[in-house]
This record gives C-alpha cells, sequence and structure tokens, in this order.
C-alpha cells in the first residue's frame, strides 16, 4: 500500500566503481517495497546506470560462461525497480542529467528514465520528506 | 532538538577523514540532537571486535550515539562478532530512519 512518502536520492558514481551504487540500489529497492515513491537524480558518471546496452560477460579466469556467471548488470536491477514501482503502484521518477549524458554519448537508456538537470533534483527535494545525497569519494 | 541521521561508508583504515566524521557524529550529539550512525559497505569494518578503530564505536556509543550496522556489509565481510553495543539493522531500518520527520542526513 502506497505510504504518500517520498524520498529523493542523487547519486553519482559510475556503474561498477564503487558499493555506493549497489547500496543506493538496495535503498531506492527497499523504499520502493514499503510503498513509498522515489525521486533519483543521477548525476556525472552514475547516468551510465541505466545505458540500454550493457551486457552481461562470462568469466574467462574461471572459464564460466555468460549463464554460470549470472553477472548482475544495473541497467537489469533499475528496469525492475520501475517493475516494482508500478506493481506497488507507487512513483519512481529516475532523472539522468542531461549535460552529463551528453558528454558521455549515455542516451540510450531502458525504459523509465528522463533527461533533467539539477532543477529537478532542487524541486523534487523541496517536494520530499526526505533526501539523500550519496557523494563520489 | 534536532535528529541526525549520519551514513559511514568508508573504512577508517582506507580513508584519514573518517576520524574527522566520528568527531562530527561526536559533536552533533554533545549539542543535544538526537543522532544515529548508520554502518554500511566498508564503513562496517571497526563493527569488528578487537578491530583498532572498534574502540571509536565504543565512545560513540557511550557519548550517546546510536551506532547501526548494515547487515548485508556486515556479512559480505564475515563479520560476526561485534563490537559492544552496536545494533545490526537491515536498509529497511535505513530507509525508515531517512523518513522520520525532521531527520537531516548525511552520507560519507
Amino acid at each position: 500500500m502506497a505510504s504518500g512518502k517520498t524520498l529523493t536520492i542523487a547519486i553519482m558514481d559510475a556503474p561498477y566503481e564503487s558499493a555506493n551504487s549497489t547500496t543506493a540500489l538496495r535503498i531506492i529497492h527497499a523504499a520502493l517495497e514499503k510503498g513509498h515513491n522515489v525521486n533519483v537524480f543521477a548525476y556525472e558518471g552514475a547516468v551510465n546506470l541505466t545505458m540500454k546496452a550493457q551486457q552481461p560477460h562470462p568469466n574467462p579466469v574461471k572459464g564460466t560462461s555468460v549463464e554460470q556467471e549470472q553477472h548482475p548488470t544495473t541497467k537489469d536491477w533499475i528496469a525492475s525497480l520501475f517493475k516494482l514501482a508500478g506493481k506497488k503502484s507507487v512513483k519512481l521518477d529516475w532523472v539522468n542529467c542531461g549535460l552529463c549524458v551528453d558528454e558521455r554519448g549515455a542516451g540510450d537508456w531502458v525504459e523509465g528514465p528522463r533527461r533533467g538537470g539539477p532543477k529537478d533534483f532542487l524541486d523534487a527535494s523541496s517536494a520530499s520528506d526526505a533526501t539523500l545525497v550519496i557523494p563520489t569519494k | 532538538m534536532a535528529k541526525y541521521l549520519l551514513i559511514e561508508s568508508r573504512d577508517p583504515f582506507d580513508s584519514s577523514d573518517s576520524g574527522y566524521f566520528s568527531e562530527l557524529v561526536q559533536g552533533i550529539s554533545n549539542r543535544g540532537n538526537e543522532t544515529t550512525l548508520f554502518l554500511v559497505q566498508n564503513g562496517v569494518l571497526p563493527a569488528r571486535k578487537g578491530s583498532k578503530h572498534s574502540e571509536t564505536i565504543a565512545k560513540l556509543i557511550k557519548g550517546k550515539v546510536k551506532v547501526l550496522a548494515d547487515g548485508f556489509s556486515l556479512k559480505e565481510r564475515a563479520i560476526h562478532n561485534l563490537a559492544d553495543g552496536l545494533e545490526i539493522a537491515d536498509i529497511d531500518r535505513l530507509v525508515e530512519l531517512l523518513l522520520e520527520p525532521g531527520t537531516k542526513a548525511i552520507w560519507h
């Protein structure tokens, strides 16, 4: 059941670089599960998290295949978060910083995110019950 | 009195400013604020009993700071024997704390 509460999170780390990404996705997942709306502002390298062309890979060192490796991709995780939001009847508003996207050529996303800017983060934060900024190290 | 939620994600053996962050946490508590420190990722490494930095955790707990450690991060790092007074929490608890009215959250 929807709680009516909204959490806003800003993230900046690129995928596969820092445990911050995993923790941020865990927080978003937990908030949606609890019926909260979530706004995400993906800034800098974090705009790569939603890139549609991400592919899992085998592990030649261990000799394991793609299937055996079960390598998780951030785009699949985020796509599942959008599905979860729909199932819970809550809103996940994922904004990728447009300038950061252009700099990185990172505009081909899974379904769900939208393009925006720092003003979206300010507006989201002002209208939220809580805001968490997870900066890069 | 305000509510503060401080989240420590860094390993104090790797990040020299973790000491300053602990001082900030204690300072906020000393000013009469309700203060919670949530350890996550490599920030849980001082939670292992016997770690040099577990003394910092013990001091914060004595200084009226509520210290929680993310269970997922503890399991990943095989930390079973916890410093006294420290409480295991899950990410749901972090979300609850974030959404408590009036809470100011700071990530390090």
